[in-house]
């Protein structure tokens, strides 16, 4: 059953927007994938990306829509569609992060403002089971759901020029991981030795919308030896299948 | 080759960009000035998504290691071949040794240099378009040595040449659609948006462009959502955004108007202190 009604608009001459209640929620995030997944079922050769957000999808066209109205009711009745294609598997990745103070920068400011142990906010962060709701911001950049509330940490007044890759990181209520160098404003409280984004593999991104990620607390020992493996291509990341 | 004796502000290897990975927050990127790279590709009987040189603001030497057939388009940088002035949009024969000087540009912003057969450079996820994290390279240095396919003889086209609406450079206006929030904004907004001549300020680069004058505005953020090159943004602070070929895949600023096609090529041969006005037009449905 589908229990939205989300609406269509067109997005400059190449796209259309379609959107569901503006808000973080794991019920519309798995309607957009499900309506994602009969796209590309229903897929005409036209459409050249689908690209969903927490509350919208946008398809990119490779020219010019022709009769633009038309595309959008063949988009509503593909939503009303049952879906008998095969679904895809849903992961859950296991992370490895070192959260020692070496990487996590902020982790001393964090405690103090939280009031809470470092021990206790590596726990907090550590325990929960986060959802991928889409990538964007930066190449293979993870926007994640499921923060503790007790750990919702506003960004930084002025955001650091240069954020080293991998480091994990808290801003407002969102957590993530930079898959590369880059300029940025979150709280940063660890670091991953894991790839976020390699071009180099056929996959360049391993997580998709609607997998899972925990977060595994490492040693610095640990951190260096699965680094070195990063480098050799030989580290193999942990993952399960979630079933629905 | 080409070596590149001396290199301008930004020049970077171009093509009509990396379609199709928007969904892993990989940007589009391409030449910022499509029409041109195209026209270029077109005279020298290339594919029009064909890998160009865009260099910005001219000031550049480059020295030809090969016999090769070139185009230069876009941005009138006066162009020199071995100390003899050549044409624009015209197919170029220089010989091995020949050395293109490129000058402060007369008119535009990109100049596009165009060779028979594309850059033999790196493709990833499906282009040759260079940005940083994706390619190795993303910026043309002093020294750099770019591959070209060797070419035998001149054969095609000789002297093809066309000439170019300078309304292409000088446009006073900005076509744009309506974006997903425009009709949030107020009557008095959409009107400022409309009248307004907007001045583009000196943050202006291959990302995005930031505008001067500022509309009115008590939109705040949004729940961050796609963002497309072309999409202008309305920030809390009543600043405008008119995002380019490079920009990121998200963003949580309201998406007021969206520039056609045309509009982003035209919008990116003009930089800092040039003016425009937006001109709201229809979908063609």
């Amino acid at each position: 059953m589908n229990r939205f009604e989300p609406t269509y608009k067109p997005y400059g001459s190449h796209a259309i927007l379609i959107e569901w209640p503006s808000k973080i929620d794991k019920n519309i995030l798995n309607d957009i994938l499900l309506f994602k997944e009969k796209i590309v079922y229903y897929n005409t050769k036209v459409i050249v990306d689908i690209i969903n957000t927490y509350s919208s999808i946008t398809i990119i066209y490779d020219s010019t829509i022709r009769n633009i109205y038309n595309e959008i009711s063949r988009l509503k009745s593909i939503y009303l569609e049952e879906f008998s294609g095969e679904k895809e598997n849903i992961y859950r990745w296991q992370i490895p992060v070192c959260y020692d103070l070496k990487f996590g920068v902020d982790l001393e400011e964090i405690s103090v403002q939280k009031k809470l142990s470092i021990e206790e906010i590596i726990k907090l962060h550590s325990e929960k089971i986060y959802t991928v709701y889409f990538i964007g911001f930066l190449p293979g950049f993870l926007y994640l759901g499921g923060l503790d509330e007790q750990l919702l940490t506003p960004r930084k007044a002025t955001p650091r020029l240069k954020v080293e890759k991998g480091s994990v990181a808290i801003g407002g209520s969102q957590t993530g991981v930079y898959p590369v160098e880059s300029a940025g404003g979150w709280q940063i409280i660890g670091k991953s030795p894991v790839s976020f984004f390699d071009i180099s593999s056929e996959t360049p991104c391993f997580a998709k919308p609607g997998d899972e990620i925990v977060f595994i607390p490492v040693n610095m020992e640990e951190y260096l030896s699965i680094e070195e493996q990063e480098v050799e291509k030989s580290y193999q990341l942990n993952k399960s299948i979630v079933n629905d | 080759m080409i070596r590149v004796i001396s290199a301008g502000i930004y020049i970077a290897v171009q093509d009509l960009g990396r379609q199709g990975y928007g969904h892993l927050g990989v940007p589009i990127s391409g030449v910022m000035d499509s029409y041109s790279a195209k026209l270029a590709n077109h005279l020298l009987g290339n594919n029009e998504n064909e890998s160009v040189l865009e260099i910005t603001l001219g000031n550049t030497i480059l020295v030809f290691e090969n016999k090769l057939s070139i185009v230069i388009s876009g941005a009138d940088t006066q162009p020199m071949i071995s100390d003899n002035m050549v044409n624009m949009n015209r197919v170029l024969e220089v010989n091995t040794g020949d050395v293109l000087k490129l000058g402060k540009p007369l008119y535009g912003v990109r100049t596009y240099v165009a060779v028979k057969g594309g850059f033999q450079t790196e493709k990833v996820l499906g282009s040759k378009s260079w940005f940083k994290n994706v390619t190795e390279q993303f910026l043309v240095k002093k020294g750099d040595v770019l591959p070209v396919s060797p070419q035998k003889g001149f054969k095609t086209l000789k002297n093809a040449s066309v000439r170019v609406d300078k309304e292409h450079f000088d446009a006073r206006f900005i076509e744009v659609y309506k974006g997903p929030e425009f009709d949030l904004l107020s009557e008095k907004q959409q009107n400022e948006l409309k009248n307004t001549v907007f001045t583009i300020s000196k943050d202006n680069n291959r990302m995005g462009y930031r505008l001067v004058e500022t509309v009115e505005n008590e939109l705040g953020s949004m729940l961050t959502s796609s963002v497309l090159p072309g999409t202008v943004q309305l920030t809390p602070s009543g600043t405008l955004i008119v995002l380019m070929r490079d920009c990121q895949v998200t963003g949580g600023y309201p998406r007021v108007l969206q520039l056609t096609e045309n509009a982003i090529d035209r919008l990116s041969q003009k930089s800092t202190n040039d003016t425009f006005q937006f001109k709201l037009v229809d979908l063609n449905l």
